[in-house]
């Protein structure tokens, strides 16, 4: 069973379909026990990182998520939460990959929200097992966590920021896998079967 | 910056496509789920739904019809078609859009888009706008065209950017349908004046048209209907030769 943590952040629908294309059994919630005991567990989220912070916080979620030992992918916001800190209302995440969430500058020519598809670089791990060496992925995003030790993955707009992250048994992506055509898809079925 | 975007554009009467041709291998091209879906395996970068019928019944068939949208395509699309109050947007944002695109009720109602980003984010809203040159000026239009406001496409632009439109979809009334190519002079000067990524509609003829647009007029964007639609060009052919001429899409 997977897990699809429910605080409130943005609609799942997309999410919900990409795992139902997959055959995946999933479930919306907040409760702690069924979090705990999922197989895998997803952190969505589409909207503003403190507001999210908040709501976690709420339903007791960020200690329910540190002690989970089975595979977490965070998505988005759902990610930039999983990071130390955020510069979106200035907000203390969770602390679980080793970096500081910024807002893509705005300079001249170059479009915040950094909204559509790029490539991603420098693969490194199962979560892109048979996935192409620089695929496209949708993404829609102001916010960016920077380059770090936790990296998985690459992209630029223009400057370089992680485009995913690992920590033990920890993923993100800033990326939308349930909306990345065949790309995505192959992301979510490798997550699933870490 | 991302790739170039190319996005087909289905319009949905009665719940069934109005336009297409017979593609090989696609049993029904009458509907919009299994068109959307050969466009999403051809490339299509993200796909766009208007809703062009006219009675609340049929508002129905379309809000089921993008829930099974949903269900099947992987890459974003956009829907529209009358989306005049908050709740009709929240109708389709709980059926499973990515996007809605709004036009005319955004020129009645400006505070309409405020709304609608305020509680989806901007990302959701794309609103769409056309406009016709009249003495020298760009002017919006409202309901297809037919009627003229007074307001002015760039400030009308840029307002919308401020109320918090994610994305704009510009037409010019003057180049729609007449498959002549876009005002790329127009669509420059509109993506310098507002941040947000733009979206090029009507006027599409050829592969160039496209080019032209998506270089010398700087949109983010090309939707387009009858040339996929007639099936002169497959959306993976035409991506192929905007990389021929150095233009960024997303190809496999």
């Amino acid at each position: 069973m997977v897990a699809v943590i429910d605080y409130n952040m943005g609609n799942i629908c997309s999410l919900g379909n990409a795992l139902g294309r997959l055959g995946a059994e999933w479930v919306l919630t907040s409760d702690h026990t069924q979090i705990s005991r999922a197989n895998h567990v997803i952190l969505p989220g589409v909207g503003n990182a403190s507001e999210a912070m908040v709501n976690l916080k709420r339903l007791g979620l960020p200690e329910v998520i540190w002690k989970i030992r089975r595979p977490v992918l965070g998505i988005c916001v759902g990610m930039q939460v999983m990071c130390r800190h955020s510069e979106e209302g200035n907000a203390e995440c969770m602390g679980i990959f080793d970096a500081k969430v910024k807002r893509f500058s705005e300079m001249q020519g170059i479009k915040v929200p950094h909204m559509g598809w790029s490539r991603i670089s420098n693969l490194e791990s199962n979560l892109f097992k048979g996935v192409e060496k620089n695929p496209y992925v949708y993404f829609v995003h102001s916010y960016y966590a920077p380059l770090c030790p936790d990296t998985i993955a690459t992209s630029h707009h223009p400057e370089m920021f992680s485009a995913a992250l690992k920590y033990e048994n920890f993923y993100g992506v800033q990326f939308h896998p349930e909306k990345s055509g065949e790309v995505g898809e192959r992301i979510i079925a490798n997550f699933l079967s870490l | 910056m991302p790739a170039k975007r190319i996005i087909p554009c289905l319009d949905v009467k009665n719940g069934r496509t109005v336009k297409g041709i017979n593609f090989e291998g696609l049993s029904d091209v009458g509907d919009p789920v299994e068109l959307g879906a050969r466009y999403a395996a051809e490339g299509a970068d993200e796909l766009v739904y208007l809703d062009i019928s006219a009675s609340k019944e049929d508002r129905s068939t379309f809000t089921d019809l993008v829930k099974r949208i949903s269900e099947r395509i992987n890459i974003p699309f956009t829907v529209g078609g009358g989306i005049s109050s908050v709740e009709d947007a929240s109708r389709l944002l709980d059926a499973g859009a990515d996007k809605i695109t709004v036009n005319s009720a955004a020129v009645a109602n400006p505070q309409l888009i405020t709304e609608i980003a305020a509680r989806y984010g901007r990302q959701f809203v794309v609103v769409a706008i056309d406009a016709k040159r009249v003495d020298g000026m760009w002017r919006v239009t409202t309901h297809g065209g037919s009627r003229l406001t007074d307001l002015d496409l760039f400030s009308w632009a840029k307002e919308v950017e401020k109320r918090g439109a994610g994305e704009i979809m510009f037409t010019s009334m003057d180049h729609d349908g007449t498959r002549n190519g876009y005002p790329c002079d127009t669509f420059a000067q509109l993506c310098r004046t507002v941040s947000i990524p733009v979206i090029a509609s009507g006027g599409a003829g050829s592969v160039e048209d496209i080019a032209e647009v998506l270089k010398s007029g700087e949109a983010d964007a090309a939707l387009a209907a009858s040339i996929f639609h007639y099936g002169e060009i497959t959306i993976s052919e035409l991506k192929k030769k905007l990389l021929d001429k150095g233009i960024e899409v997303r190809c496999y």
